[in-house]
C-alpha cells in the first residue's frame, strides 16, 4: 500500500490518498457489517418488550434495564430498591477477568521477554510454540483442563504420589478454577502484544541502566516496563475484556456458585426459558463498562505521551 | 595526567565463538588522561570498552582499574560510566531525570542528584532544556544530555563510544574542543572511542591505533603520525605515499634505497632491517615540494599529471620516470613562494630532511 507513496507532488498525493478511501472501502464494510450492525440490533433489542418464549415484541420498553437494577418484588408493585444480584456478577466477573490478567501478565511478560531475547532466527518458532494449543477448540481445551485438575485427575494423582498432599485438593469449582480457565484461554493476547515491543525495545537502554548503577530489578521497573508499557496494556486489554465476557470457563471450571456475566447473557438467548431484552441489556451494559475502561487506559496513555512526541 | 594507572588491560582476550575479536591486548591508561581507541570500523574497540564497562566478559586475561582486578565485577558495580554510540537516553524520562538516574542509583538523596543534575547541565550548556524529553532534542544536545548523564555519578573513568559519529561536521569540531576543555575541567580519564583519525590526532592525550583486533601502536599523536610502526598505521593516520623500495646498503644510520624505474632514496635506517630486503618508505605529501631542478639531497624525476584545489592545500599527482604515482601537498598559504606546475610539465620531487620513514611490516 505504501509503494509509491513517497514520490511525487501534491497532485499526486491527492490521487493516493483517493485510492488509499477506496481500497479501504472493504474494511469499512466488514467493520460495518460485523461490528455496528450487530451492536445497533443489541442496542435496539434492549429496548424492547419480551416474548415469552424468546424473541421480542417490537414495543418499547425499560423493562430490561429496570429489572437489571431494581427489585419491584415478586409482583412488580413494591416500591423499587436496588437489585444486587446481577451488580453482583458483575462485580464477581470484573474481579475474576482481573485476576486472571493478572495470572496472565505474570506468566506471560516472563514468557515474552525470555521469547524477545532468543537469538532472531528462532523467535517465530517460539511463537508458534506458544500458539499451538490454540489450534485445538476452546471448549474442547477447557473441558481437558476441567479432567485435568478435577480430584481423581492427573494433577491431584501426581501430586498424591510424590507425598506434596495426602488428600486431593479440590480445584474444580472454585474461583481460581475459573481464573486458572480464563488464563489459559487468553495467555496468547497477553504474550503477543508484550512480545512484539519487547523485540522493539532498544537493550542498549539496559545498559545505560546498568552502566548507571542500577541493579536488574530497578532496570525492569524504571526503563523496561515504561517502554514496553504500550504491549502490556494492550496485552492486559486483551485478556482482560473477553475474560470479562467469557462463559466456558466459568461454567465449566466454576460451577454454580462462580457464574460470570457472559453466563448470564448466554442464558438469555438460550432456549425458550431466555429473555433476549433483558440478555441485550446485560450485554449494553457490558460493553458500556468495556468502553470506560479503554477509555482510562487511553487518557492516561495520552497523558504519559505528552510532550513525548 | 599523572603517573597512576587508571585502567589496566593485560593480555585480554575477547572470542565469539571461534571468531577472535580482540587478540591480547596490553594497555595501561593513566589517571587525568585523555586516552583514544582509534581504528577502523569492525577493529574491535567497541569490544574493547564493553570488557571495561563490563558489557562484555573477558574471554582470557585481567582488567584492572585503580589497581583492583574487576573482570567479575557487573557493571552496576564498576565506577565507570559510558556515553552510548547512539546515547541511549531515557525516552520516556525528561532531560533532568536523565542526568538524576546515576547519582539517585549511587543512593544519593534526590534534592542532591537534582543539584548535581542542574549542574551538569549548565556545564554542557542544556539548562534551559532540563524538562523536556529526549526526543524533543536535536542530536549535538542528545549527545551532550548523555555526557552530563554520564559525568553527573562522577566517574573514574568515562567511556565514549564514537561520540560525536552521528553529528554534523561543524557541531563534530565545536564538540572536540567542547569534550576536551571538560575533560581537562573534571579530571577525569577519558576514554574515547573514534574511527576518525583527525579527531583522534586533535583531542587526545595517548592513542591506541588498532586494526583487525591488534594494538598496531601507541603513543601521542606526534609520535602515531610522524614515527608510524608499520604500515596500518602510516597509511590509516593522514595521507601518505607508500612507495615500495629495497634496501642497497646501511650507511651511517641512513638506509640506501632504491625503488623501480632507478630511482635512489635515503632515509633513516630502523632496527632490525636486512640488505637487500624489499620495504616500504612512507613520505608524507606535504613533506615533499616541487622544483625544476634537482637539488642536491633527495630528488626523483618525474612528470605532473594533475593539479587538486582542496581548499587549504594544492594537492598535485606526480608520475615518476617509470615509476608509481606520488602526492605532493602544497599549502595555499606557500603559493607566494612556490609554483604550481601546469600538468605534462617535467619537475623533480625533493623531500625535506627525514621525511622519508622505512615500514618493516
Ligand atoms: N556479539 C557479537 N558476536 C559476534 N561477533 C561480534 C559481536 N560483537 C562484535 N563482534 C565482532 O567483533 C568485531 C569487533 O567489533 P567492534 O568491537 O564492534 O568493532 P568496532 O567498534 O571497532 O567497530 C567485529 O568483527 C564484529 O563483527
Ligand atoms: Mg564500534
Amino acid at each position: 500500500m505504501a509503494a509509491g507513496a513517497s514520490s511525487g507532488g501534491s497532485a499526486k498525493s491527492d490521487t493516493y490518498a483517493e485510492a488509499r478511501n477506496w481500497l479501504l472501502l472493504p474494511s469499512w464494510i466488514v467493520i460495518g457489517i460485523f461490528v455496528l450492525i450487530p451492536v445497533i440490533l443489541m442496542l435496539i433489542y434492549s429496548f424492547l418488550t419480551k416474548e415469552f418464549r424468546g424473541g421480542v415484541i417490537w414495543e418499547f420498553s425499560l423493562a430490561a434495564y429496570d429489572q437489571f437494577f431494581f427489585d419491584r418484588g415478586l409482583f412488580g408493585d413494591s416500591p423499587p430498591v436496588i437489585e444486587w444480584t446481577y451488580i453482583n456478577i458483575f462485580w464477581r466477573s470484573i474481579w475474576q477477568a482481573g485476576l486472571a490478567t493478572l495470572l496472565s501478565l505474570a506468566i506471560g511478560f516472563p514468557t515474552a521477554y525470555f521469547i524477545a531475547t532468543r537469538p532472531e532466527k528462532i523467535r517465530p518458532a517460539w511463537v508458534f510454540l506458544i500458539t499451538i494449543p490454540y489450534w485445538v477448540n476452546l471448549l474442547i481445551r477447557t473441558v481437558s483442563m476441567k479432567f485435568l485438575l478435577r480430584d481423581q485427575g492427573p494433577l491431584n494423582d501426581f501430586l498424591l504420589s510424590i507425598g506434596v498432599i495426602s488428600d486431593p485438593i479440590h480445584i474444580v469449582n472454585t474461583n481460581f478454577a475459573v481464573q486458572l480457565g480464563l488464563f489459559y484461554s487468553y495467555l496468547p493476547f497477553m504474550v503477543l502484544p508484550i512480545y512484539a515491543s519487547v523485540e522493539r525495545y532498544n537493550f542498549a537502554l539496559s545498559e545505560a541502566a546498568a552502566d548507571l548503577y542500577a541493579t536488574k530489578w530497578v532496570t525492569l521497573r524504571r526503563v523496561l516496563l515504561p517502554a514496553v508499557k504500550p504491549g502490556v496494556i494492550a496485552g492486559c486489554i486483551l485478556v482482560f475484556v473477553p475474560s470479562l465476557g467469557s462463559f466456558l470457563a466459568p461454567d465449566l471450571l466454576g460451577g454454580a456458585r462462580n457464574f460470570m456475566i457472559g453466563s448470564l447473557i448466554e442464558e438469555q438467548f438460550k432456549g425458550n426459558a431466555g429473555n433476549w431484552p433483558f440478555g441485550a441489556a446485560a450485554s449494553m451494559i457490558l460493553l458500556s463498562m468495556v468502553l470506560v475502561i479503554l477509555m482510562i487506559f487511553a487518557r492516561q496513555q495520552a497523558k504519559a505521551n505528552k510532550g513525548d512526541a | 595526567m599523572t603517573d597512576t594507572i587508571a585502567i589496566d588491560v593485560r593480555k585480554a582476550v575477547k572470542r565469539y565463538g571461534d571468531f577472535t575479536a580482540l587478540q591480547p591486548i596490553s594497555l595501561s591508561i593513566h589517571d587525568n588522561e585523555f586516552f583514544t581507541l582509534l581504528g577502523p570500523s569492525g577493529c574491535g574497540k567497541t569490544t574493547l570498552l564493553r570488557m571495561i564497562a563490563g558489557f562484555e566478559d573477558v574471554t582470557e586475561g585481567e582488567i584492572f582499574l585503580f589497581g583492583d582486578e574487576i573482570k567479575t565485577l557487573p557493571p552496576h558495580k564498576r565506577p565507570v560510566n559510558t556515553v552510548f554510540q547512539n546515547y541511549a537516553l531515557f525516552p520516556h524520562l525528561t532531560i533532568l531525570q536523565n542526568v538524576m538516574f546515576g547519582v539517585e542509583m549511587q543512593g544519593k538523596p534526590k534534592s542532591e542528584a537534582k543539584a548535581r543534575a542542574g549542574e551538569m547541565l549548565e556545564l554542557v550548556q542544556l539548562s534551559q532544556f532540563a524538562h523536556r524529553k529526549p526526543s524533543q532534542l536535536s542530536g549535538g544536545q542528545q549527545q551532550r544530555v548523555a555526557l552530563a548523564r554520564a559525568l553527573a555519578p562522577q566517574p573514574k573513568v568515562l567511556l565514549l563510544d564514537e561520540p560525536l559519529s552521528a553529528l554534523d561536521l561543524k557541531l563534530r569540531q565545536a564538540m572536540r574542543f567542547e569534550l576536551k576543555e571538560i575533560q581537562r575541567e573534571t579530571g577525569i580519564t577519558f576514554i574515547f572511542v573514534t574511527h576518525d583519525q583527525e579527531e583522534a590526532l586533535t583531542m587526545s592525550d595517548r592513542i591506541a591505533v588498532m586494526s583487525a583486533g591488534r594494538l598496531q601502536q601507541l603513543g601521542n599523536a606526534q609520535d602515531i603520525y610522524e614515527r608510524p610502526h608499520n604500515m596500518f598505521v602510516a597509511d590509516f593516520i593522514g595521507e601518505t605515499n607508500l612507495l615500495e623500495v629495497s634496501v642497497d646498503a646501511i650507511q651511517d644510520k641512513r638506509a640506501i634505497c632504491h625503488l623501480g624505474g632507478g630511482h635512489e632514496l635515503t632515509c633513516d635506517a630502523v632496527d632490525n632491517i636486512g640488505i637487500g630486503s624489499k620495504v616500504h618508505m612512507s613520505l608524507r605529501p606535504e613533506r615533499l615540494f616541487l622544483s625544476d631542478d634537482p637539488t642536491e639531497s633527495e630528488s626523483l624525476a618525474g612528470t605532473i599529471r594533475e593539479n587538486i584545489f582542496v581548499g587549504t592545500d594544492i594537492q598535485t599527482l606526480v608520475t615518476l620516470e617509470n615509476g608509481p604515482q606520488m602526492t605532493i601537498r602544497t599549502s595555499n598559504s606557500d603559493r607566494g613562494n612556490k609554483r604550481i606546475f601546469e600538468p605534462g610539465t617535467p619537475v623533480y620531487v625533493n623531500m625535506e630532511m627525514g621525511a622519508g620513514r622505512l615500514l618493516v611490516d
